[in-house]
């Protein structure tokens, strides 16, 4: 490898960093959107030039700044990362292009630069923590995203987006510290920030008292961080209250790149058997994401802000995640994997139709969107594309993942867990089906005016991203294979 | 045993201030005091990390013929970093609360809490 495809992995992080000051210089809401897309093009291509790379020369290290690790930053791209990062990348240019109509209507003129900016810098923190192979920089690249979507999340026009935004960042914080404990008791018994490195030194000393408390952190932190339950407090709120093009996302994004983390420290780092075997972690995570699945469903049930439910429903389905990471074996951890991309583009479906709602009619509550189903018939297609994905309907994104979980789940001899998958898949019929009545078969309430089918701009990417559902419900090759191999990558000792 | 548990003062202060700081951000109701709370919080885990990389008898790490012991720089750089972000976290912080004020009129959460519910 020569010129600049040897220099992709900086490149991934660099671009949309340098895009953030650009935006605040270029002052105007065009300019800056430009600025954003563009970096956000330029980081896909990039993405998708990395899984290239890693295909076919396997991991690809990268010593930033020419520092040789351990003593400097490595940024190390493998298939595992390399779809976390195309996903990221793909969902920020879809959102984006949908992005200048939605914020014209919901952000005030000023202020439009300076979302773009946020959204450039959260875009970094994503693609940073994605791409590191050095544990502090997790920290501070979590940091830089956290920091950007709470200012994000408190330019929501409803004055409930701002203390939905405070308790994320004090929540937010609590994690991201506990993150940073861990990480500092692992340097004190290691020496070492490297995660390669990090993962060749703690077998020696993994009995040790502090890194016991050092995983206990980290996995809370993360956890935190990933809103599983009972951490989820924060979710809610933030995803309701937030500015659409900001729930469509960080719900499809956020709590991903944190589960991936959790993903890269529990089976790489630490190792599954330490985890699973020495540890009761396959426990305390399935118990959580159990009673997630459950509760998550059933407090969606009963929202008449359609935001919030499929914000809960978020909790939920980030249960299915963990219930796949908690199985610990190589065919669970490829079902998380295929879920966290399934999930991302159904949830950033779904808000970026309920995005195109929000415009035309200035509510996304369900008695304020009866009868819409006859008014905006493409966006209630996408909206249906999307619930149906959500629910696990056959032909869809989302069948496939609960299809590989389910599998998985039997492949560990828990025969009683799919039962609860199922079960708590019937939950989700019922919350979609609310939505689904209300749309297709309430009377339009009386004095709404006619509602035109929402603007090309932002009714085309919705559409991409409902299409986007479909077709990888029947074209199941990139996620299923790259989760695959990705799954066989992050777990370095089998346990099963 | 005495010895032991003296030896290791500054984790006890680390733990003591943690313990302090994440009482006040559960217990306290005004956002302010919150945000306090989590400030001490995160001062505890820089002392922490500054604490680790002391070496005992050791000097700042300068190049210099005459020093033969001194202490880890990195846990001090990287804990540099981490004070900036708890600076951003706070400065963040407060603008919200000035939001939520201008907002709602009041920064005490059983206030905000019984408002939101009203809306």
């Amino acid at each position: 490898m020569s010129g600049l495809a040897a220099h992709l992995p900086a490149l991934q992080v660099v671009v949309p960093l340098f895009a953030a000051p650009l935006c605040l210089l270029a002052g105007r809401a065009g300019l800056a959107w430009l600025i954003v897309f563009v970096a956000s093009c330029l980081a896909t291509a990039t993405a998708a030039g990395l899984a290239y790379q890693t295909f076919q020369h396997g991991t690809l290290s990268y010593p930033l700044g020419g520092w040789a690790a351990p003593w400097g930053i490595e940024y190390v791209v493998d298939t595992a990362n390399a779809f976390i990062l195309l996903l990221v990348s793909a969902i920020s240019t879809v959102v984006l292009m949908y992005a200048p109509a939605s914020v014209d209507r919901e952000i005030r003129q000023g202020r439009r630069h300076l979302f773009y900016c946020m959204f450039a810098l959260c875009l970094t923190g994503l693609l940073g923590i994605a791409i590191t192979g050095d544990a502090f920089n997790v920290f501070v690249f979590l940091e830089i995203s956290s920091l950007s979507s709470y200012a994000l999340i408190a330019l929501g026009g409803h004055r409930k987006a701002l203390t939905a935004s405070f308790q994320y960042l004090v929540m937010g914080t609590i994690g991201a510290t506990f993150f940073l404990i861990g990480v500092g008791l692992l340097y004190m018994m290691t020496g070492t920030l490297n995660m390669a490195d990090l993962q060749a030194r703690i077998p020696a000393i993994q009995d040790s008292r502090p890194v016991l408390a050092a995983f206990a952190f980290i996995t809370v932190g993360l956890a935190l961080k990933a809103a599983l339950f009972p951490l989820h407090l924060w979710l809610p709120n933030a995803y309701a209250y937030a500015p659409n093009v900001v729930s469509a996302f960080i719900a499809a994004t956020a709590t991903k790149v944190s589960l991936y983390v959790l993903l890269r420290f529990t089976f790489t780092i630490f190792g599954a058997k330490f985890a699973f075997l020495d540890l009761p972690l396959h426990w305390v995570l399935l118990v959580p994401a159990v009673i997630a699945m459950f509760a998550g469903s059933f407090s969606a049930i009963f929202q008449r802000d359609v935001k919030r439910m499929l914000a809960y429903s978020s909790v939920a389905q980030i249960g299915y995640i963990v219930l796949g990471i908690a199985l610990s074996s190589a065919a669970g951890v490829a079902a998380a994997l295929i879920h966290i991309f399934n999930h991302g583009l159904m949830k950033a479906a779904l808000f970026c139709a309920l995005g195109c709602i929000f415009h035309r009619i200035g509510s996304v509550r369900l008695e304020a969107m009866a009868g819409l189903g006859r008014e905006m018939p493409w966006t209630m297609a996408a909206l249906v594309a999307g619930g149906f994905s959500l629910l696990g309907v056959p032909l869809t994104a989302g069948f496939i993942s609960k299809w590989y979980l389910i599998e998985a789940a039997f492949e560990a001899g828990l025969w009683w867990l799919v039962v609860l998958v199922v079960l708590s898949s019937m939950l989700a019929v019922v919350y979609v089906w609310r939505l689904l009545e209300a749309l297709y078969f309430k009377p339009v309430p009386e004095g709404r005016a006619a509602v035109a089918e929402a603007p090309l701009s932002m009714l085309l990417p919705t559409l991409l991203l409902a299409a986007a559902n479909i077709y990888f419900g029947l074209d199941t090759r990139l996620p299923v294979e790259m989760a695959q191999s990705a799954a066989t990558i992050l777990i370095r000792e089998q346990i099963w | 045993m005495l010895r032991e548990i003296l030896a290791h003062y500054n984790y006890w202060i680390v733990i003591v201030l943690m313990m302090t700081g994440f009482y006040i951000v559960v217990s306290r109701g005004n956002l302010v005091k919150k945000l306090v709370g989590l400030n001490i919080f995160q001062t505890s885990v820089f002392l922490l990390y500054i604490s680790m990389g002391k070496v005992a008898g050791g000097s700042a790490p300068i190049l210099d013929p005459d020093i033969k012991v001194y202490a880890n720089p990195l846990p001090h750089v990287l804990i540099l970093t981490a004070i900036v972000v708890g600076v951003a976290t706070t400065a963040l912080g407060l603008a919200l609360v000035v939001r939520i004020r201008e907002a709602y009129g009041t920064i005490e959460e059983d206030e905000l809490d019984l408002m939101d519910d009203e809306a």
